[in-house]
């Protein structure tokens, strides 16, 4: 798991069925001192997450978990928004 | 996933039985700000998307092959979404 911060959303009507209704938002992954750093990405939610949060998420197929029983097309998902963290 | 810009079509005659049927399109990852980041993949299409779409996709091979429709197909990235609009508060 990683922590991203989230910087915007992304609209799409066409899509597969297994997406419907789930927010897609924009994520830029973040190092441990708050500052970017790889790629962004598109996650799906499922804690309800907004622009301007912290969030931790999750990659892979077990990013579709917290969807169960519905089989969600993702390969990256948040789980959780960040209240504060604190290092060392 | 990702957002990655459509840039052609591929013709393979010669393929695994799942690949039956299935759409393949070249597509190019690309930054928030539309330039092309990474290597140009091959992904399966299962929304319809076509040559120049900005579309999203998703990189992991369950994901992939429940987007085709065939579980246990040998595909790791999909187009799983066409992209209307994206907006980054930043």
């Amino acid at each position: 798991m990683q922590m991203a911060r989230v910087i915007g959303d992304v609209v799409a009507t066409r899509k597969d069925d297994g997406l419907s209704g789930i927010k897609l938002l924009v994520l830029q992954p973040i190092a441990a001192d708050g500052t970017n750093v790889g790629r962004t990405l598109v996650a799906v939610d499922s804690v309800g997450a907004g622009v301007g949060e912290t969030v931790f998420f999750v990659r892979g197929k077990e990013a579709s978990f917290p969807f169960h029983p519905t089989e969600v097309p993702t390969d990256a998902g948040i789980v959780g928004i960040v209240d504060h963290w604190h290092v060392g | 996933m990702q957002i990655a810009r459509v840039v052609g079509t591929v013709v393979a005659t010669q393929k695994h039985r799942t690949f039956e049927g299935a759409k393949l399109l070249l597509v190019q990852p690309v930054a928030l700000d539309d330039t092309p980041r990474g290597p140009t993949l091959l992904a399966v299409d299962s929304v319809g998307a076509g040559v120049s779409e900005r579309v999203l996709i998703v990189q992991e091979g369950r994901a992939a092959g429940e987007a085709l429709g065939r579980k246990g197909a040998p595909v790791d990235t999909a187009i799983i979404g066409i992209v209307d609009s994206v907006d980054v508060h930043e």
